[in-house]
């Protein structure tokens, strides 16, 4: 079975900084695999470098699609077509599009799956008028699975911050990814939002059949909902396995507490 | 409001004042001849005075204006202006929007060929405040050369009848019927047009795009000017035809009315097909682009498109508006697609409103027609037009009718 | 071969004036990441205020070495009012605007100034005097090169060095450079950016100012149009160079200037003014940063 995402002897450099350094990461359908680590680790960058934000300086990232005979290579792609491959991602500072409704966020994560034209979009024939109904639908039925459809109507900016990361979640998965990659999707959040959210995350990977792979400092949630957890420290992998092999790891210990 | 400490502002005006009139002496009241044998200085203290006064008394109303800015900043408002409440309220919008309807389809009838003539430039101005604010209200990029796709439309035409009018004889043919040929190949090559030059521009950023699509427009009207062979170079292309009309004999005053009505037409064409655009899939993607742009990314739009669909898209309403002009005056030369005529229209958009397709309607009403009605002041047009875009930029960004995008309702009933 | 120096001279002399009003763009961009279209205007005032003064003068009888000093004085004391104010008035308050704001108020505030020229003095062609020494030694050489080109080019490499030692040395040019990589932290660490771009704004438009008094002495004649003109001229020189980078400024400038003249001089003189804009689109599509400029990263 090949794997979902694999990520093999990458690295970003800045400059004289090597932000991510030879990292080899491997996530398998179906998992949900968490990347933990300090603050300034990396983990962003990795991100960034895998959705196409930045181009990696050296190593190779491949995706399969679990329907796919052969994977593909997309570093030095561009983020939106790294996103039509089927890899969707949230944002540690949240980034909705404020100015516009909970609706039209989803459903400018419809985007790629619309098939009208710019002239068909002026002209505004049946079709076009059909299609734009079933996006509006799709994007509320899109809103019910994370509970935002009483907010349809509301700016993005006005929501309360837990439904606002909900909201990041529920865009992502709008444009029909099957691997979801998750920023920090608990900061800020309380317990009890904390403990929905692992519920949430759980749920997507059983019932939408997306693969996950979170970026996290809340424990409490790391080690509810991850499987296999990475963990690096200045760019480095230093260690990989399941959470109570994690929490028992002398080289995390140290580099989360130092010595 | 605070309390006003009335020294403090006396202070200010006063040093303003004074700041002023050292500013403006050499320029403003000295002025020199160096004509003759030994330069002569003339001095003209009026306008000291007028300087002296005239800032004092300003200063005071900058002062309040910034205040009354930094207030309402505070008070971050999302209420919508009076003229679209009250003109939004379905009760009042039906039947004044019919209304106006009427007056303006009756208007050629009503009104002399000359105030015809000055509102086909309105509608024309119309048609290209609205092309250039697909690209600067919708797809977010300044745009400083749109008079060069303003000529492509207008020499499309010219061209096509200066080189293939005999052909065309030969053929037994009228050459209005020219005009109507040239209206699809006009608007073609100018979204041609914008396609190319914005293909190598797109990841540019703001500023830089800006200066090349200026560069572009400059080098489009030189071209037209040194390329003689062609393009006839500045003495221009005359006797362009009138549009055809069933093989009727058309005269201008006829020509006034008949250019007038398509003119509107396609004004009230463009503005549905618009609004479509708003609200369809590309429109959502470009209010996602200026929102986000790394966001949008993310989620599938391609950046580069949006923005190509954005300029390409803008440049046809020019191609349109270029063979009316040449239509409308018979005439043309590089001489009206300068910088200034791009510059003209951007403050159209700027001032009635980015995005926003009420604002363009205001917006060049207001540029063509104030002109009109204040005659005596015709010298400083461009003096004011410059102080109009550096006062609303700092005081009212969004225009004098900003932007108000429909936003999508979801009834439960729907389902 | 004569012809061969000539170009080069000229181009050089080129060069250098549109260095003197580079420098002027590439400093505010790089301090407030702003495209100061009013930067041409400022130019041609600088130059009509030195005509005004010096005209007066030397109808009263003052003699020309003194008329020039004056004059450039003069220039360069009302070009830096006027740039300084037009950054408090025009500028400033759109700070915190998006970019497009603050070019759009940029490019109003060309517009009136141009206008403004326009209408206090005439639309004409108006006679420039020239105060520039006439050096004897120069006189077997006036085809290759005259007394106001050697001036010019004298003027530009004082103010070149005045300038470098002002960024590298002082304590106002180290403020510049903070200001410039990072406004927020030069702030936290007690620099007063205000007065910082208020500075930057008065060097640019000074040089800017001696360089249009020196160009219109040479050419014979000013109008108010000029700084249109030279200033998207200057403009393309720096971006060439790479907008932010003074020495790219110059390189840019001495790139653009050769350029035109040999252009000019061997392929078409109709075409010149293009030269300028074709440069610059080349430029933006192959290396947007410019020669010496950096690559920029976005943060996410």
């Amino acid at each position: 079975m090949n794997p979902i995402l694999n990520v093999k002897d990458m690295s970003m450099v800045f400059g004289g900084l090597r932000a991510v350094d030879q990292v080899n990461i491997r996530i398998d359908k179906g998992e949900i695999v968490a990347l933990i680590g300090p603050n300034g680790a990396g983990k962003t960058t990795f991100f960034n470098c895998i959705t196409g934000v930045y181009q990696p300086t050296e190593g190779d990232v491949f995706i399969q699609a679990p329907e796919a005979a052969e994977s593909t290579r997309i570093n030095g792609m561009e983020p939106h077509v790294i996103n039509e491959k089927g890899l969707a991602r949230t944002f540690q500072n949240i980034r909705l599009f404020s100015n516009m409704t909970v609706l039209e966020n989803i459903m400018i994560g419809r985007h790629q799956h619309l098939k009208t034209g710019v002239i068909g979009s002026m002209f505004k024939g049946k079709k076009v008028k059909e299609e734009e109904e079933k996006c509006i639908h799709d994007s509320y039925n899109i809103l019910k699975k994370l509970n935002l459809e009483q907010f349809s109507n509301n700016l993005a900016k006005n929501l309360p911050y837990g439904a606002q990361r909900r909201l990041e979640i529920a865009r992502a998965m709008a444009t029909e990814p099957f691997l979801l990659l998750l920023d920090e999707p608990a900061a800020g959040m309380n317990p009890l939002e904390t403990r929905e959210l692992v519920k949430t995350i759980n749920i997507i990977r059983d019932t939408e059949n997306i693969t996950i792979l979170l970026i996290e400092h809340d424990m409490s949630l790391v080690m509810s909902v991850a499987e296999r957890i990475y963990v690096v420290d200045y760019g480095k992998l230093i260690a990989e396995g399941s959470p109570l092999e994690i929490k028992k790891n002398p080289d995390v210990i140290k580099a989360y507490l130092g010595e | 409001m605070q309390k006003i400490n009335w020294l403090e502002e006396l202070k200010k005006s006063t040093l303003s004042a004074l700041w002023f009139i050292f500013l403006t002496f050499p320029i403003m009241v000295m002025k020199v001849s160096t004509m003759g044998e030994t330069p002569e200085t003339f001095y003209r203290w009026g306008n000291l005075v007028y300087v002296g006064i005239g800032t004092f008394f300003l200063s005071f109303v900058w002062r309040y204006m910034h205040a009354r800015k930094e207030f309402a900043a505070k008070k971050k408002s999302t209420e919508v202006g009076i003229i679209r409440s009250t003109l939004g309220k379905p009760k009042v919008k039906k039947p004044s929007l019919t209304a106006l309807i009427v007056f303006l389809v009756a208007f050629p009838f009503i009104f002399s060929m000359y105030q015809t003539n000055i509102m086909i430039s309105v509608l024309i101005y119309i048609i290209l405040g609205l092309g250039l604010n697909i690209v600067i209200g919708y797809g977010g990029l300044l745009h400083l050369g749109y008079a060069a796709f303003y000529a492509v439309g207008a020499y499309t035409y010219a061209l096509f009848f200066h080189f293939a009018q005999d052909w065309f004889y030969s053929l037994g043919l009228q050459t209005g019927l020219m005009f109507w040929i040239a209206i699809p190949a006009a608007v073609l090559l100018s979204l041609v047009f914008g396609a190319l030059i914005c293909l190598p521009v797109i990841r540019l950023r703001g500023d830089y795009l800006a200066i090349v699509t200026l560069a572009f427009g400059e080098i489009t009207r030189m071209v037209l000017q040194n390329w003689g062979d062609v393009t006839q170079g500045p003495s221009g292309i005359s006797q362009i035809p009138r549009p055809w009309f069933f093989g009727m004999r058309v005269d201008p005053i006829f020509a006034s009315k008949y250019i007038y009505l398509i003119a509107l037409a396609m004004v009230i064409i463009s503005i549905i097909l618009i609004k479509n655009l708003e609200n369809s899939k590309i429109g959502r993607a470009w209010e996602a682009m200026r929102e986000d742009e790394i966001a949008c990314q993310s989620m599938g739009v391609s950046l580069a498109r949006s923005k190509l669909y954005s300029f390409a898209l803008g440049a046809m309403w020019a191609g349109f508006a270029g063979v009316l002009l040449a239509a409308k005056t018979t005439f043309i030369n590089p001489a009206s697609f300068t910088l200034w005529e791009s510059v003209m229209i951007l403050c159209i958009v700027v001032l009635g409103g980015m995005g926003s397709i009420p604002g363009v309607l205001v917006g060049a009403s207001l540029m063509m027609l104030l002109p009109e009605y204040f005659r005596a002041f015709s010298e400083y047009r461009m003096l004011i037009f410059g102080l109009v875009l550096v006062l609303m930029m700092i005081f009212k960004p969004e225009g004098i009718v900003p932007r108000v995008r429909n936003k999508y309702t979801f009834e439960e009933e729907d389902l | 071969m004569e012809y061969f120096i000539q170009l080069f001279m000229s181009g050089m002399v080129k060069g250098s004036i549109y260095a003197l009003i580079a420098l002027g763009y590439t400093m505010v961009y790089g301090i407030i990441q702003l495209i100061n279209f009013a930067h041409g205007e400022i130019y041609m005032i600088g130059a009509m205020v030195a005509l005004i003064f010096g005209a007066t003068l030397s109808a009263a009888g003052m003699s020309t070495g003194g008329v020039l000093i004056v004059a450039l004085i003069a220039a360069m004391v009302y070009a830096a009012a006027y740039g300084v104010t037009i950054e408090r008035m025009a500028y400033k308050p759109l700070r915190n605007s998006p970019r497009l704001s603050a070019l759009i108020s940029a490019i109003g505030m060309s517009i009136f100034l141009q206008n403004y020229v326009l209408l206090s003095q005439t639309s004409n062609y108006i006679p420039y005097p020239n105060w520039v020494p006439q050096f004897a030694f120069l006189n077997d050489y006036r085809n290759i090169l005259n007394s106001n080109q050697l001036f010019i080019l004298m003027t530009t490499a004082v103010v070149m060095v005045f300038l470098t030692f002002i960024i590298k040395f002082t304590k106002m040019g180290k403020a510049m450079r903070a200001t410039a990589q990072d406004k927020q932290m030069a702030q936290l660490v007690g620099i007063n950016v205000n007065q910082v771009i208020s500075m930057t704004f008065l060097l640019g438009s000074v040089t800017a100012a001696l360089g249009g008094v020196l160009i219109c002495s040479y050419m014979g004649q000013i109008n108010y149009y000029i700084g249109f003109i030279a200033g998207i001229k200057a403009f393309v020189a720096a971006v060439l160079g790479g907008i932010g980078s003074v020495p790219g400024a110059v390189l840019g400038s001495f790139v653009l200037g050769w350029g035109e003249s040999f252009g000019a001089g061997y392929i078409s003189s109709d075409y010149e003014d293009a030269f300028a804009f074709i440069i610059l689109i080349i430029i933006l599509l192959v290396r947007p940063s410019g020669i010496l400029g950096k690559k920029e990263l976005k943060k996410v």
